[in-house]
């Protein structure tokens, strides 16, 4: 590990200014991505801004019926609360699905959606990676690429985004709240939030050097039966092949988000529309314009028999 | 690149306090191991993927290589060698020696704290992944230690006498 001068931040915007104009330094909260990532000098961040100590912990109600769930809140925690249980099951589902016990209880709501990618070429530094290395070219792309995007990734990248959590935060229309180092909040629909890989894969989100994730807000609860599933090369503690979250309503209508498959939570709307025609035409949908490679065209139909299982569930 | 500036903190080890100087870089690990000499936590891929690491911090399981130890000055840090001694064994030591819980014993002292936070998770009502009914209180069954114990591989093959173990000591 490079070394690092380290400071703990006593409020957000303390935290967002200590960045600002500091393009070396990065937050630590969990820390369970960033110092695997700075043990295999991927990261190399000459200071560390400590933000656990925030106040940021809470999961709180919101005046329109919601929830506020803040950013430091703990996987484990956000996966526990009676109120995400109840009316959120996706996400609890989600959260249950990803890691290991340990790591839920480090991880952190805004840390999980910033989560950098496990593509095997980004993380062994030997290789190639547009992400880790902007021009040095894609291993990935005639390489293994088993675990990698079908969709939304582009001839510089085909990384994919690992998250669970975040593919339930986008069936659910999740919106995060960010504050920037000049003080002024702003609000960022999940849907915006990851940029896909174009010509420049190192830029992963729409946040400005230095803005600080205070909450992710849940709108109202929209009822249904919520479903998430989650296809792996094993039964516990590994990335999905394919997952699936999907909120079903009685009337055959609903929302549905895929993982595994993209650069970000994979959403469209005319997948949505096409729920009560079947798995099939939600499939069709949702992967129109696909770009597969050989190691990973399984996907295609592994969606679509995982969204098939998904519907099934929603109806029994 | 700045120099490494040691730090000062305090860890509640054990139920005692340790005072440490350390470069930030410096791991929750390599702190226990290194420094104080706690030799019971083990390093084995020291990227949280084992969970040989395995220690409780404020009563909660984490993996202590993917950890800084600056970022816990204050915290009470428990590892093996505060659940029991060899005169006066923990239940779950006790039981993984009646169960023969291990072949080799590298993975051992994860396997031991975190089968003692699993019980403590269970009886707090968090759930997992293959809890049937999210809205019910969580149960002990042989699914649900097999699903929660997922993050400690053990390379010799114990789970079934692990699954034991675990298994009388919640008097299931």
């Amino acid at each position: 590990m490079r070394a690092f001068t380290y400071e703990r931040a006593a409020t957000p915007q303390d935290a967002a200014a200590a960045l600002a104009g500091h393009p070396q330094a990065r937050f630590i909260a969990g820390g369970t991505n960033l110092l695997d990532l700075m043990k295999l000098q991927i990261e190399a961040p000459t200071h560390l801004v400590d933000v656990n100590h925030l106040g940021l912990d809470r999961i709180e109600p919101t005046p329109e019926g919601g929830l506020r769930i803040g950013a430091l809140v703990r996987n484990t925690d956000l996966a526990a609360d009676a109120r995400v249980r109840r009316d959120y099951a996706v996400l609890s589902r989600a959260l249950l699905a990803g890691a290991s016990g340990q790591l839920r209880n480090k991880a952190t709501t805004a840390g999980n959606l910033l989560q950098r990618t496990r593509c095997p070429y980004f993380y062994d530094t030997d290789q190639p990676c547009n992400k880790r290395q902007p021009g040095s070219g894609c291993g990935a792309l005639q390489g293994y690429s088993r675990q990698l995007a079908v969709i939304g990734g582009s001839e510089s990248c085909i990384a994919t985004h690992p998250s669970d959590m975040a593919v339930a935060m986008r069936a659910l229309d999740a919106v995060v709240e960010t504050i920037r180092a000049d003080g002024s909040a702003r609000a960022i629909p999940i849907a915006d939030f990851h940029l896909l890989p174009g010509d420049t894969p190192h830029l992963e989100t729409v946040l400005e050097q230095g803005e600080l994730i205070t909450a992710v807000t849940l709108p109202p609860p929209v009822g249904g039966r919520q479903v998430y599933r989650k296809v792996r090369d094993r039964a516990s503690y590994a990335f999905a092949l394919i997952s699936v979250a999907a909120v079903l309503q009685p009337d055959g209508t609903g929302r549905v988000a895929l993982g595994g498959v993209a650069p970000k939570p994979w959403r469209v709307a005319a997948a949505d529309a096409a729920l009560p025609q079947g798995a099939q035409a939600v499939a069709s949908a949702l992967l129109q314009g696909a770009a597969p490679r050989p190691d990973n065209a399984f996907k295609l139909l592994l969606a679509e028999r995982t969204l098939a299982a998904v519907l099934a569930e929603g109806r029994a | 690149m700045p120099d490494p500036v040691p730090l000062d903190l305090c860890l509640q080890v054990n139920g005692a306090p340790r005072q440490l100087s350390l470069d930030p870089r410096t791991t929750l690990l390599d702190a226990l191991r290194d420094h104080l000499h706690l030799t019971g936590s083990k390093k084995g891929c020291d990227h949280g993927q084992c969970g040989a690491c395995t220690v409780l911090v404020n009563g909660r399981r984490i993996n202590a290589c993917l950890s800084l130890a600056v970022m816990h000055d204050g915290d009470a840090i428990t590892t093996i060698e505060g659940l029991g001694t060899p005169d006066a064994l923990h239940p779950m030591q006790a039981a993984f020696i009646r169960h023969d819980g291990y072949q080799c014993g590298y993975c051992t002292p994860g396997q031991i704290c975190s089968s003692v936070a699993v019980l403590e998770e269970i009886a707090a009502g968090i759930p997992s992944h293959v809890t049937g009914d999210l809205t019910a209180e969580a149960t002990f069954t042989a699914e649900e230690v097999r699903e929660r114990m997922s993050g400690n591989i053990c390379r010799c093959g114990a789970y079934s006498n692990i699954l034991d173990a675990i298994t009388e000591v919640a008097g299931a």
